[in-house]
């Protein structure tokens, strides 16, 4: 069972948390203009690497935040957790606009 | 007939002689002491002969003296508290214990299956396989007779009366093996001021000190130990388990130790029975392994015969136990440490015929000695037949030429009862091994050695390949000692205490002892005793082709048994690539996986049983509910009403007058499990425009919504009716079972991709409770109980929201129907909820008001062809599949929009509900029927029969005097009036009409009145 260390409660074990899979898929901002297979890449494909891994996780059983966690999918070795926003957010209209740039996971 | 316990030693062991234990096996009674276990008991009363093996029914007795004995399996305890395939090296004598062996019919001497023996040719590796294929049809009854035939006990019928638990712990080292290394290891770190927990499988801890008669620091092995433990025990944090076995090493240091909490005794089970296994979870810093060794046998013809044993074992009984497992023994080894055996047979008061030692050059020290006591020592030879059936009689002895192929023949014969053998040591990697460490092969040692780490752990003693007792307390010092300095704390210093070490010759690799014949029709050289598996199933999986040391493993069960490989795998994998013309490393091992020793579900389930297997959830208005004794319908955790029976009504008839009670005058209902989320925030609006399909913008305050919610697949996700409370501010509504995931969902939107948006989200499911009231007079009722707003169809028209005073309570009122009749909902703080719901049963009888359950409900909304997400949808349905393209906005974004436009999303076949009618107006379909087209000519005949749907709901409806369905059909929706079957069991299928859902009231005039 793997040990989490989550940014906001500490190192809790792998059954406090769901997985939310691979981090840094970030939604298309106008789907219509993507192709079908556009769309598809960002529905269905995953980088499934071996080897270190960015992923999200949700302490679904703590405080409930989401947050990602660097992890080697062979040796399991978590080097790191994230949080994905720890600057203050944009408020303005523009910036929903152009929608939040994630595409680096939020380091 | 042997006198009572005539292998007893008159003095030693770690029994105690004034406690005598009465047990039975296979009905017959016996004695042993206190101390024994039912394996070292059975050898003292001369049992020598105690079971049948698993495939071919040949005689066994007992060959090892721990968790790697394959033959004897037993089972213990009676009734509900016989618990089976226990090995009887690990089960504890005590007083009344009922053993029975799971094979031996009529007994276990005059066993009719042992005609299989004979039949060993064709019942090689894969016989099953090879020949129970023809006729197919047939393999339900072979299945069947083979299952009876086979296994290792009986799992009990009742269920199991004991308690069980789980217990965490964090620790900074935790030692698996209470032996030589592990104690040395679990002492520095203790007094190093690291948090230890020191865990051994053995009753008592010394694991191989236990059964050698060495001195460690000038005095006996058991007066160290008990010093050790002793200063252990002092130690504030020192957590000792004996009778705890480390079963697994999982990711991330966290690992999982049985304790067996008693030797077993009977209990008194009262309201809090004591708990008789406890599961530990451990969270370890860092952990040494320290579990010693096995030792393996030798492959030669008939090796398995009863009086056949581990060298080691034999030690072990004549040391820990005070029995001698024979009067005459001959030792047969490739190796130094059975010398030390020999000499054990000898002061013990055996005699040993002879030491036959396959090495030209023979042994080092311990040679020496044995001859000094007169043991004839016999070079070069092997032992390749072994005469007797049911006990050893006598060994053939021959010249050993060091290939293992060449046949030989016998140039001598000794005869004995005891034929004491070692094929050297394998390390117990397989912890290190679960932990993802690696094994390197030992040339010199002739095993797999544990080598780099994957997680923080690390080896010591005979499971790092140490082999002298001195070199074991020198090795687990020097674990204890890094362990220590890698969490940071000093270690103190400790001297390793003086032990014996001889001078030992090397091992010599001997896989195969060869024979008269060839290797191919010795049938009796068995490598894994527990299936039965011998030299030449291997050959004859190579031959068949099989490579890969898993996929041989699969095809001929090596190391499949409850002992799962640890005396035969070894050697399995040495033969394996001798055949293949490989080296040993290159063959490899098969993956170890937990559990390391086998484990009772009791322990593996803990408390999570009965009432605590998963939580309950009940509404507010439950205790009415169960007063009136409505049947229960289990929903995810929550138990909702599922109809309430008068008179002693059925489901049917109940069902049938709460309908129609509804459509002709007014019912409340228990909506209270719908998942209510309040969000609220400037930018609420925003972000559930982006959730839900229909446009959130455009609803006033006041107003409620049907929404749905899709997943990116475009498939629907979630339903419910959402309100608009404030500018800001909304109420949403979800699936009873779907409330968690879908504030979750909101949740991960909000966090991980659009944390721009400032929105609150707060789960309300269970803080306010909610009353549906559905029916023509449900206005009436309201106005009865005395409400603070005007309810006519002008001031609170059909989907609107009004805050309001009713009864004298402040609650939401809804004006939402999912039963297509005028209908209320109301939502109150839970506190106040029974309160409400009594006062509306008194208001209500003036128009025979009726409560009703779940399946009513579910009858009236499937009238009405509204949907049951998880019911109508199973993740593969679009809303276009729904017929909801009503609620698909053209004028934004949404999850899932894109998805809607795929080319499958736009196939013109795909399912789509519609309404099924019965061609007999009778039969009720059952909810799963699959439906298949109509022909000219009736039913296809085309095998299988293509399938164009299936129905996901069906009931009799009680308002139009019918049955009715609900089905997703292939291009249903232009198929109106079209005939389709129903394909029933049993039957001829049924002609069904498509029609619209909307059975009742299609244009919806009822609930707007």
């Amino acid at each position: 069972m793997l040990l989490i260390e989550c940014p906001w409660c500490g190192p809790r074990a792998e059954t406090e948390f769901s997985y939310g899979g691979e981090a840094g898929i970030t939604r298309p901002r106008d789907p219509d203009a993507l192709s079908d297979a556009e769309w598809a890449d960002y529905l269905f494909c995953r980088s499934n690497p071996r080897g270190n891994h960015r992923e999200l996780w949700n302490h679904a059983h703590g405080c409930r935040r989401w947050f990602g966690v660097e992890r080697d999918t062979v040796t399991y070795r978590i080097s790191r957790s994230f949080e994905l926003y720890p600057a203050a957010v944009p408020e303005t209209d523009a910036a929903l606009q152009s929608g939040p740039d994630n595409s680096n996971g939020g380091d | 007939m042997q006198a009572a316990q005539a292998n007893r030693l008159r003095e030693g062991g770690r029994i105690d002689r004034s406690r005598p234990l009465k047990f039975s096996l296979n009905g017959k009674a016996y004695t042993g002491f206190a101390g024994d276990t039912l394996a070292s008991a059975l050898i003292a009363n001369g049992v020598g002969l105690v079971e049948r093996s698993f495939k071919l029914r040949r005689p066994r007795g007992i060959f090892g003296s721990g968790a790697e004995e394959p033959n004897v399996i037993v089972q213990v305890g009676e009734g509900a508290e016989a618990q089976p395939g226990l090995p009887a090296t690990r089960v504890e004598l005590r007083d009344g214990l009922i053993a029975h062996t799971a094979r031996g019919w009529p007994s276990v001497r005059f066993d009719i299956g042992a005609i299989n023996d004979l039949f060993g040719r064709i019942l090689g590796a894969g016989f099953y396989y090879k020949t129970f294929m023809y006729p197919r049809s047939w393999w339900k009854y072979y299945e069947s007779a083979i299952r009876r035939s086979t296994g290792f006990g009986r799992a009990p019928a009742a269920s199991d009366p004991d308690a069980y638990e789980h217990r965490n712990a964090h620790c900074d080292v935790l030692v698996a093996g209470g032996g030589p290394a592990g104690l040395m290891a679990a002492l520095v770190a203790a007094k190093s001021g690291a948090r230890v927990i020191l865990a051994d499988d053995g009753t008592e801890f010394g694991g191989s000190l236990l059964a050698c008669g060495e001195d460690v620091a000038g005095a006996p092995a058991a007066d160290w130990i008990a010093g050790i433990v002793a200063e252990l025990g002092e130690q504030p944090d020192c957590v000792l388990l004996p009778r705890g076995a480390v079963l697994g090493y999982h990711d991330h240091d966290f690992l999982t130790i049985a304790e067996r909490c008693d030797s077993g005794e009977p209990v008194e089970r009262g309201l809090h029975p004591p708990v008789r296994e406890r599961l530990w979870r451990i969270r370890a810093k860092r952990v040494i392994l320290a579990q010693g060794g096995f030792e393996r046998p030798l492959a030669f013809c008939n090796n398995d015969r009863p009086g056949v044993m581990l060298a080691s074992a034999v030690s072990t009984y004549i040391h820990r136990y005070a029995v001698l497992p024979g009067r005459r023994a001959v030792v047969f080894t490739n190796n130094d440490s059975a010398y030390r055996t020999a000499l054990d047979l000898a002061v013990a008061g055996a005699a040993v015929a002879a030491i036959v030692d396959s090495r030209p050059g023979g042994g080092g020290e311990l040679a020496i000695r044995a001859r000094d006591l007169g043991i004839p020592v016999l070079q070069g030879r092997v032992v390749c037949d072994v005469t007797g059936r049911h006990r050893v009689k006598g060994v053939s002895v021959a010249e050993w030429s060091g290939d293992s192929w060449e046949n030989i023949s016998k140039t001598a014969h000794f005869d004995c009862d005891l034929l004491a053998v070692s094929g050297g040591w394998s390390p117990a990697v397989h912890l290190h091994s679960q932990a993802g460490g690696q094994l390197d092969w030992s040339e010199a040692q002739l095993c797999f050695l544990p080598s780099r780490a994957r997680q923080c752990h690390d080896s010591a003693g005979a499971g790092n390949g140490k082999q002298s007792l001195g070199d074991c307390l020198i090795d687990g010092l020097r674990a204890g000692t890094e362990a220590v300095a890698k969490l940071g704390l000093t270690p103190i210093a400790i001297e390793a205490p003086d032990a014996g070490s001889a001078r030992e010759a090397p091992i010599e690799a001997l896989w195969r002892v060869p024979a008269e014949k060839e290797a191919d029709r010795c049938l009796k050289q068995f490598i894994d005793f527990q299936n039965d598996t011998t030299v030449a199933d291997i050959r004859l999986a190579v031959r068949e082709g099989y490579r890969n040391v898993e996929h041989v493993k699969r095809y001929t069960a090596l190391g499949f048994g409850t002992d799962q490989g640890k005396l035969g795998n070894i050697n399995g994998m040495a033969v394996l690539a001798d055949v293949l013309g490989k080296t040993i490393p290159e063959v490899g091992t098969t993956t170890f996986r937990p559990v390391y020793t086998p484990v009772r579900f009791g322990t593996v389930a803990g408390e999570s049983v009965g009432a605590l297997y998963d939580p309950v959830r009940q509404t507010a208005l439950h205790e009415w509910h169960e007063a009136v004794g409505a049947p229960m319908e289990v929903v995810g955790q929550w138990h909702r009403p599922w109809y309430f029976p008068r008179d002693g009504e059925d489901l049917h008839t109940a069902v049938a007058r709460e309908c129609l009670a509804v459509r002709n005058s007014v019912g409340a209902m228990d909506a209270s499990t719908l998942g209510k989320i309040d969000a609220r925030g400037p930018d609420v609006v925003k972000f559930l425009e982006r959730i839900y399909t229909h446009n959130v913008g455009r609803m006033k305050v006041g107003r409620c919504a049907y929404g749905i919610m899709l997943g990116e697949d475009g498939m629907v996700m979630d339903d419910g009716v959402m309100a608009r409370l404030g500018e800001n501010h909304f109420y949403l509504t979800t699936t009873t079972g779907g409330a968690a995931g879908v504030l979750n969902w909101l949740e991960s939107w909000l966090q991980t991709e659009w944390p721009e948006l400032e929105v609150y989200l707060t789960s309300l499911t269970e803080h306010f409770s909610t009353i549906a009231l559905a029916g023509p007079n449900s206005r009436n009722l309201l106005e009865k109980l005395g409400c603070d707003i005007p309810l006519d169809r002008e001031s609170f028209p059909f989907l609107t929201v009004r805050a309001a005073n009713l009864a004298g309570m402040p609650v939401q009122l809804f004006r939402v129907s999912f039963s297509g009749e005028l209908a209320f909902e109301i939502n109150i703080g839970s506190h106040l909820a029974l309160q409400m719901w009594r006062k509306v049963m008194d208001a209500g009888r003036e128009f025979d008001i009726i409560a009703y359950g779940t399946e009513t409900m579910h009858v009236l909304r499937a009238e009405k062809g509204f949907i049951i997400v998880g019911q109508e949808t199973d993740g593969s349905v679009t809303p276009v599949d729904l017929g909801m393209n009503w609620l698909l906005s053209k004028e934004k974004d949404f999850l899932g929009k894109r998805s809607l436009a795929r080319p499958d999303c736009l196939r013109e076949d795909r399912k789509q509900l519609v309404g099924l009618l019965s061609s007999d107006q009778r039969t009720v379909l059952p909810e799963g029927t699959q439906l298949i087209e109509q022909t000219a000519c009736g039913v296809l005949e085309t095998r299988p029969v293509p399938m164009c749907g299936h129905v996901t709901s069906s009931y009799f409806s009680p308002s139009l005097g019918h049955p009715i369905a609900l089905a997703l059909v292939a291009g249903g929706r232009a198929r109106k009036g079209d005939n389709v079957f129903a394909a029933l069991p049993g039957r001829e299928p049924l002609p069904v009409e498509v029609v619209s859902p909307a059975f009742y009231d299609p244009k919806g005039e009822r609930q707007n009145v």
